[in-house]
Parts: C-alpha cells; sequence; structure tokens
C-alpha cells in the first residue's frame, strides 16, 4: 500500500509544481516546453493513477487539465494538449474495442455532421488501454519534438534570395526558419523591435550571429518600410478556431500594413498551437502586464492620475493571413476547422 | 560682441598689411573681396599660411590647365556659375564667396572696378559652362527662391543631405563648408543599405567639438541654437522655427555693414555660414526652409537708402511679425476651426507630442467641451509623455500606451488628431514616423483622422515613401537594458547587424479624412491650391 500512497504523493507534487510554474509565468519558457512537459505530466497521470476504465481516466484528466488551464489561462498549449490527450484516449479505446479508425476521409466528413449524437460508452475495461495509451503518448511527445525541424524543414520552399523579410517580436520557430533557409540562401532581415519588453532585439542578435543581415526597427516603423519588404513571416502564440490569431502586440498593425502593400502574411506556428476556441470579447481574450513597462514609476506625479494599458496579446483576423505554416505542411486560414476535428473531439472543446 | 566688432576692425588692419605681401594671383575666383572682412580670425596665421598653400595649388593647377585653353579652375568655376543661375542662395548653395583669398591688390584698382572685372570674366566663364553643362541634373531643391511668377522655369538642385552617397557632391560641399569655416560633421556607425542617401550623426559627437573657440564666423547664439537641436532639446517644427528666428534677430542685431557694402547683399552671405552650420548640426525643416526664405527676400528687399539702424529695425519688425501671423495667431485659428470637430463625450486619441493638437485639446477644454484623451507613445523619443504631462497638468483626462497597442484601443476612439511636419504638395502629410501607422489602423477601424497643420508648413516638395527624403537619428537610442541585459550593445562589431533609428514618415492621403489649416479645412488633395496662393499673394 505505502508504495502506492508514495506515488501518489509523488503525482500530486510534481502536479502541484507544475501548476505553479504555470502560474508564475512559465520562467521564460517556450510553448514546445511547455506542451512537452504537460505530455509527460499526462503520461505520468495515465501510468500512476488509479483507474479502472476508459472514463474514469478521462475524467481525471480532465480534472487535472482543467486545473492546469485555470493555473494560466493565457497559455493554451497547456490545454490544446490535454484535449490530443483525451482524444487519444478515446481512439485508443475504440480500437481496442473493435471499431475501425476512421481514415476515411469521407468518414471524417460523416462525423463532423453528426458528432453531435452519438456518444460513447466508456465504461468498459480494457486491459490494454494504459500500455497503448501510454504508447501513443510516447508519439505525441516525439511529434512534439520534432515539431520546430519539421517547421525548418520547409523553409526553402518558401523563401527566395535577395529577399526582404520582416518579423515582429521573438519566434523560436520564426528563428529556426529562417536559420534553416540562410544556410543555402542568402536574405535581409527587417525585426520590429516589439515594444515595450523588446524581445526583437534578442531575436535580431541571434539571428546576426548567424550571418543573416538583420535589421532592428521600432515598431512606429513598421509601415514606413512595409513598401520594401516581400514577405512578412511571424510566429503567434495562439491559432484560433476560425484561423484568426492571438499574436504579440503589434501583429495586427502589421497585418494591416502587410495587407494595404499585398505583401504575404506567413505565420509559422505548430500544430499544437491551435486552440478550439473563437475569438469572444467577453471570453478574456486580453491579458494585461504591468504598466511600468510602458509608464515607469518615475514619472510619479502623473501615474496617479491617467491610465496606463499594457495589453500583451492583439487578435489577428484570418482575412490578414495567407499562409499558415505548420508541422504537418501548408495551409490556408480557411482550412483550419478541418484540422481542428481531426486534432479534437468536438466534446472536449469545452474542458 | 562690441569686442567681436572690434577685433574685427584690428585684424582688417592686419589682413592689409599682410596681404601686400602675398603675390597677387589671378583673381579668378574671388568675386566679393569684402567678405575678406568678414573672415577675419584671431588665428590670422594658420589661415595665412592654410591660404597661401591653397593659393600655390591653383596656380599650380592653373598652369598646367592654360593651355587647354579653357578657363582656369574649370570646377570652382563650374560651381560658381551654377550658383550664379539662383536669384538668391539658399543656405545650401555656397555664394561661392572668396574668404579663401585674403589678398587684396595693392590700390592700383578700387574693388568697384575689380568687382567688375570680375562679374565679365565669369559672364564669359559661364557662357562657355552653360553650353557644357546645360544638361546636368538640376532637379529640386528645397530652398532656392525663386520668382513666384515663373513656376516651371525654376532650376533647383538637390540638397547635399540626401546626397550621402554621392563623393562628388559630398567633396563639393566639403569644400564649400570649409570656405564658409564650418566644421564638417563625420556620419556614424553602418547605415542601412536602404538609406545610404542620408546622413546618419550621433548625438554624442555634437558639431561644437570641431568648431574653433571663439569661433567669428558663426555667431554665438547660433552655435547655442545648433548645439539644442543636435542633442535634442528643441525638438518640434514650430519651436525649431520660432528659436532659429529668435537667433536671427540677434544676429541681424550684432550685425554692421562693413564700408562700401550693402546691407540688402551683405547680410545675407553673413547669414549663410551659419545657416549652413544648422544644417550640420541637423538637417532642416520645411518650416524653417520657408522661414529661411521669407527672411532672405525681406533683407534683399531693404532699400539701399534706408540707413542701417533702420534696416535693421525693419528686418526685426518682420521677423516679429511672421511669428506672430503665421504661427501664433494661425494656432488660434485652428483651435477655432477644430473645437467644431470636437463634440461632448469624444474618445480622442493623439500621437507624440505636436504643440499644436495640443494647443487645440487644451484650447477645447477651457472652452468647456468634456471629452478623454488617449495617448499614443512610441520609442526611443517617448514624447508622449510630454503631452500627457501638459494635459493632465490642464486636468484633462488620459490614458497613455505605446504604439503597439492601438489595436487595442482603437475600437473606443471616436477621432484621430494628428500633428503634421510638413504637408507635400501631392497631399502626402510628412509627419513623425508611426503617424501613418496609426492613420492606417484608424481607417482599418473607420475611425475619422484629422491632421492639423499651419500654412507656413506647406511644401512645394512631392514625395511618395518615407525613404528617398527622410532623417536617420542617433542609432544608439535603440539600444535598450531588458531585464539586465543589453542585446544590441556591440551592434558597431557585428557586421550583420544595422539599427535603424527613422525620424520622419509620409503618410498617403487616402488615409486622411480632413486638414485643419489656418484657411480654413481642406481636403488633402488641396494643398497645392493653397500654395499657389500663397505664391500668388507674395
Amino acid at each position: 500500500m505505502s508504495p502506492g500512497v508514495d506515488k501518489e504523493t509523488e503525482l500530486s507534487d510534481r502536479i502541484e509544481t507544475f501548476l505553479a510554474e504555470l502560474k508564475r509565468g512559465g520562467n521564460g519558457r517556450g510553448s514546445a516546453e511547455t506542451a512537452r512537459q504537460t505530455a509527460g505530466l499526462l503520461r505520468r497521470i495515465t501510468a500512476q493513477a488509479r483507474w479502472g476504465n476508459a472514463g474514469e481516466l478521462m475524467d481525471i484528466i480532465r480534472k487535472e487539465g482543467k486545473r492546469m488551464v485555470l493555473a494560466q489561462s493565457s497559455e493554451t498549449t497547456v490545454g490544446n494538449t490535454v484535449r490530443r490527450v483525451l482524444k487519444i484516449i478515446r481512439e485508443e479505446y475504440s480500437r481496442l474495442r473493435g471499431r475501425s479508425e476512421e481514415t476515411d476521409q469521407q468518414e471524417s466528413l460523416h462525423k463532423l455532421l453528426t458528432s453531435g449524437g452519438l456518444s460513447e460508452d466508456f465504461s468498459a475495461h480494457v486491459p490494454a488501454l494504459r500500455a497503448n495509451v501510454i504508447e501513443v503518448i510516447n508519439e505525441l511527445l516525439t511529434e512534439l519534438e520534432g515539431t520546430l525541424d519539421n517547421i525548418a524543414m520547409q523553409a526553402l520552399e518558401h523563401i527566395h534570395s535577395n529577399e526582404v523579410i520582416m518579423t515582429i517580436g521573438r519566434s523560436r520557430t520564426v528563428e529556426a526558419f529562417l536559420k534553416d533557409a540562410a544556410r543555402k540562401r542568402k536574405f535581409h532581415v527587417i525585426v520590429a523591435e516589439c515594444a515595450p519588453f523588446c524581445q526583437g532585439h534578442e531575436m535580431a542578435a541571434s539571428l546576426s550571429k548567424d550571418g543573416i543581415e538583420t535589421t532592428v526597427i521600432t515598431d512606429a516603423a513598421i509601415f514606413a518600410v512595409m513598401s520594401r519588404v516581400n514577405k512578412v513571416i511571424i510566429g503567434t502564440q495562439t491559432i484560433l478556431a476560425n484561423g484568426g490569431l492571438r499574436a504579440v502586440s503589434g501583429t495586427h498593425t502589421l497585418a494591416l500594413a502587410a495587407k494595404h502593400h499585398s505583401t504575404p502574411l506567413i505565420v509559422c506556428a505548430p500544430m499544437f498551437k491551435l486552440t478550439p476556441q473563437f475569438p469572444n470579447e467577453e471570453d478574456t481574450f486580453h491579458k494585461f502586464v504591468s504598466p511600468q513597462e510602458v509608464l515607469p514609476f518615475t514619472e510619479g506625479e502623473i501615474l496617479a492620475k491617467v491610465n496606463v494599458h499594457c495589453p500583451v496579446f492583439d487578435y489577428v483576423p484570418p482575412e490578414l493571413i495567407t499562409l499558415f505554416i505548420s508541422n504537418i505542411g501548408g495551409n490556408a486560414p480557411s482550412y483550419i476547422y478541418r484540422l481542428m476535428s481531426e486534432l479534437y473531439h468536438p466534446d472536449d472543446h469545452d474542458l | 560682441f562690441v569686442r567681436w566688432l572690434v577685433n574685427m576692425a584690428d585684424v582688417n588692419r592686419v589682413i592689409q598689411t599682410q596681404s601686400s605681401n602675398l603675390t597677387p594671383v589671378k583673381d579668378a575666383g574671388v568675386k566679393k573681396s569684402e567678405n575678406i572682412h568678414s573672415k577675419s580670425e584671431n588665428q590670422e596665421l594658420s589661415k595665412e599660411e592654410k591660404l597661401r598653400q591653397r593659393k600655390e595649388k591653383k596656380q599650380q593647377k592653373k598652369n598646367r590647365r592654360e593651355d587647354k585653353g579653357n578657363a582656369a579652375q574649370p570646377e570652382k568655376n563650374a560651381t560658381e556659375s551654377q550658383v550664379q543661375q539662383q536669384k538668391v542662395s539658399g543656405p545650401t548653395v555656397v555664394p561661392s564667396d572668396a574668404s579663401v583669398n585674403n589678398e587684396k591688390l595693392p590700390s592700383g584698382k578700387s574693388k568697384a572696378e575689380l568687382r567688375a572685372e570680375r562679374r565679365a570674366k565669369q559672364e564669359a566663364d559661364r557662357a562657355m559652362k552653360g553650353v557644357k553643362k546645360g544638361d546636368s541634373s538640376q532637379s529640386f531643391g528645397l530652398k532656392s527662391k525663386t520668382a513666384a511668377s515663373e513656376p516651371q522655369s525654376v532650376v533647383k538642385r538637390l540638397s547635399e543631405h540626401v546626397q550621402a552617397d554621392d563623393p562628388a557632391a559630398q567633396k563639393r560641399l566639403a569644400k564649400k563648408l570649409e570656405r564658409q569655416q564650418v566644421p564638417l560633421r563625420n556620419d556614424y556607425g553602418t547605415k542601412v543599405n536602404l538609406f545610404s542617401h542620408l546622413h546618419q550623426y550621433s548625438k554624442k559627437i555634437p558639431l561644437t567639438q570641431q568648431t574653433s573657440i571663439p569661433c567669428t564666423v558663426i555667431h554665438p547664439s547660433i552655435v547655442r541654437l545648433g548645439l539644442k537641436y543636435s542633442q535634442g532639446i528643441i525638438t518640434g517644427s514650430n519651436s525649431r522655427c520660432i528659436a532659429l528666428l529668435h537667433a536671427f534677430k540677434q544676429v541681424i542685431h550684432d550685425y554692421s555693414t562693413p564700408p562700401n557694402e550693402e546691407l540688402s547683399r551683405d547680410l545675407v552671405n553673413k547669414l549663410n555660414p551659419n545657416i549652413s552650420f544648422l544644417i550640420q548640426c541637423r538637417p532642416l525643416s520645411a518650416s524653417m526652409g520657408n522661414a529661411i526664405k521669407y527672411v532672405k527676400k525681406e533683407i534683399s528687399n531693404i532699400q539701399s537708402t534706408v540707413k542701417e539702424e533702420e534696416a535693421k529695425a525693419i528686418l526685426k519688425e518682420c521677423i516679429d511679425k511672421y511669428i506672430q501671423e503665421k504661427i501664433y495667431l494661425a494656432a488660434k485659428a485652428i483651435c477655432k476651426f477644430a473645437i467644431e470637430k470636437i463634440s461632448d463625450g469624444d474618445v480622442i486619441l493623439i500621437y507624440g507630442y505636436s504643440s499644436l493638437v495640443n494647443d487645440i485639446l487644451c484650447d477645447a477644454h477651457e472652452k468647456g467641451r468634456t471629452f478623454r484623451v488617449i495617448v499614443v507613445d512610441s520609442r526611443p523619443r517617448q514624447e508622449g509623455r510630454e503631452a500627457l504631462r501638459r494635459m493632465v497638468r490642464k486636468g484633462i483626462h488620459c490614458t497613455y500606451v505605446i504604439i503597439t497597442a492601438i489595436s487595442y484601443m482603437l475600437p473606443e476612439v471616436s477621432k484621430v488628431f494628428l500633428g503634421a511636419h510638413a504637408l507635400l504638395a501631392n497631399g502626402y502629410v510628412m509627419s513623425r514616423v508611426g503617424t501613418s501607422q496609426i492613420a492606417l489602423v484608424a481607417k482599418a477601424y473607420n475611425v475619422p483622422v484629422l491632421v492639423c497643420c499651419e500654412t507656413y508648413k506647406f511644401c512645394e516638395r512631392v514625395q511618395t515613401d518615407s525613404f528617398v527624403s527622410n532623417e536617420l537619428d542617433d542609432p544608439d537610442d535603440l539600444i535598450v537594458t531588458q531585464k539586465g541585459s543589453t542585446h544590441l550593445e556591440d551592434w558597431q562589431n557585428n557586421s550583420c547587424l544595422r539599427l535603424l533609428n527613422l525620424v520622419y514618415d509620409v503618410t498617403p492621403p487616402d488615409f486622411v479624412d480632413l486638414v485643419i489649416t489656418d484657411l480654413g479645412m481642406i481636403p488633402c488633395t488641396s494643398v497645392p491650391v493653397v500654395l499657389r496662393v500663397k505664391n500668388v499673394e507674395q
């Protein structure tokens, strides 16, 4: 009994540490790292928690997942990974119970139309479920680890020589993408620094170390230099269900400027950033951080009399986006809803 | 300043004694020997040596070229003849005076006869040069004053400050500055390729480090002014223009006509090195250019019969009138028009600090309109904080954001008020960098954009993008330390990394809904109409 209890306490300790880290903001971890950690934690829960059938497992995971999402609601990769794992459990369960896998396109379309009516019964006990689920989660982990390379491999298809590419802020995906293309092609990159945190500076320093010609501009100069830019390549925090983006503040301006000059806007983002959430003002879409970055406390005399806002994210509507490049290839924004149905089960959209 | 004048007189005598020792080299290139007086300074001997050396070189060159049968010093004469073609020398144009040659011919000929001789010679040179250089590119110059009645036969030159990549133009500029005894400012840091035709200076290396002290060519108040410009202490086109005009008033006050000179011609020549110095400190704004044109016109209109004191008083009064009419009263008129556009309960968005827009909002607040203001600011200048302070002091309710957050703020904004640095003749608005972005996003959200601009900032230039004519500020301003690490600290050592700090950008007229000027509320495309009306009036 006691080793079981120890394991349980150890497990809950791990979950607690993970939640605490999320609440504190992730120590500058990228979303890929967060996704991997979430998947690892869920695998541990599957392995160590006590459950009898698929339904119980899904309840446990849903409960833990809800707590994780609440800890940091703007970090959507956590919720997405939980949904992926739930879908994995559903699939494994139905596979082991003898139902055919839904690889047929027509089947999935049929499912899309009729998904509201069916409700599966998860109470049967299938002995091999645990092992199978853990195996598929391992596959998911390998997929998560390879997303950056997968996206970077597609770089040469999209960047030709002597191009001028513009980007904003700092995205590890875009960085890997550009560095991969720079091995074979010569091009210029303009980085908008993205005040107030100026992540663009770090990006520019890193790109220029690899020998890519980089120019740093202020956010105010985005429209001024846009006429000489051939492509805009950005990363994002989240891809919303309608194909829109929730990206770092300033991206909407960049997208509008690109649209005005008919410059293609390419978004490099792995699939675990796709969220089954629609843009909605009441849905705490915006996240604000301390206005100290915008108006520091040294301006004390006027601080009390003004409102200062420092929103972190911007919504970019899907009409402004030309292409999504993800680890499964390139897609138009209008296709995102189909990808979503392949990744997540509609019952899991609300955790 | 009295001592300055006395020194000049003493040194004149020194020059006269010394010049008799110098060989009277051909006087090609000397147009007005009266400038000799103005160029005297304390370091007589070293300057004298330099001039002597230069003269010897010229003599050698002339001997070499004499067998070609052409006029001596074709290059120098070419620039001079080009200059002759312009009616009044703009600040970028060299009057090609010859502070170079300090010598005077021994009293055999009187100055007037000398002048006549030289002019005749130059007419002959120009005739020959005119054939040769007839097809040299003559393009638009910012400050060349031509008679307004001939709009098409304007011969304008491209100003040197947008030709930083042309070595011939830079050499010409260096020679001209050397003649005027104005130090040449060096570029700093690697420039972005797209902007290699512009100069990029560093704030930490002011021009005054290279001027000699005391500098008798450039008036001290102008030196002070230039330093304030280059360090960014005086910014904003209205403030710069007013400060310039006040400095000019001081120069005129301290000016005294040398004997046998006419104030109307000599004062302009005295002002030119000062203007070159200011340009080296910071390129002139459109408002300053128009003001300089006006002052030079007023000076040249002074009759020769008017006494010096009276002339100075007239000029000072003209300058005061200009400031009063074109800036202060215009601001009042614009406030009156603009208040009709501000309704109660409005949410108004402004960008950076524009003295005019600030006046409008403070005035409307005093007249009892209730509205709140959103101030948008951007790095690295962060001028919005100044606007914020002034409005909070007046009691206006303000919100403050950075330019990346405008997509978040715009849904609640009812109007956008923008200031302008200049309005170009094709309807484009030249303003602080970031203005076009605000106009773009406002258009996307269907928020009306109103630009406020006085008519004296209207400019005959045309421009379609922000690249061809702009200003590059100190790139080191972009460097910032966040969380203890400065990523861009050694950008100079990294050959692949460049920093770009633009000052201006142009907004296309389709983003602007209305322009409020002291003549009324006009659409952006009516700017050339106003320019024409103004030219006819003048």
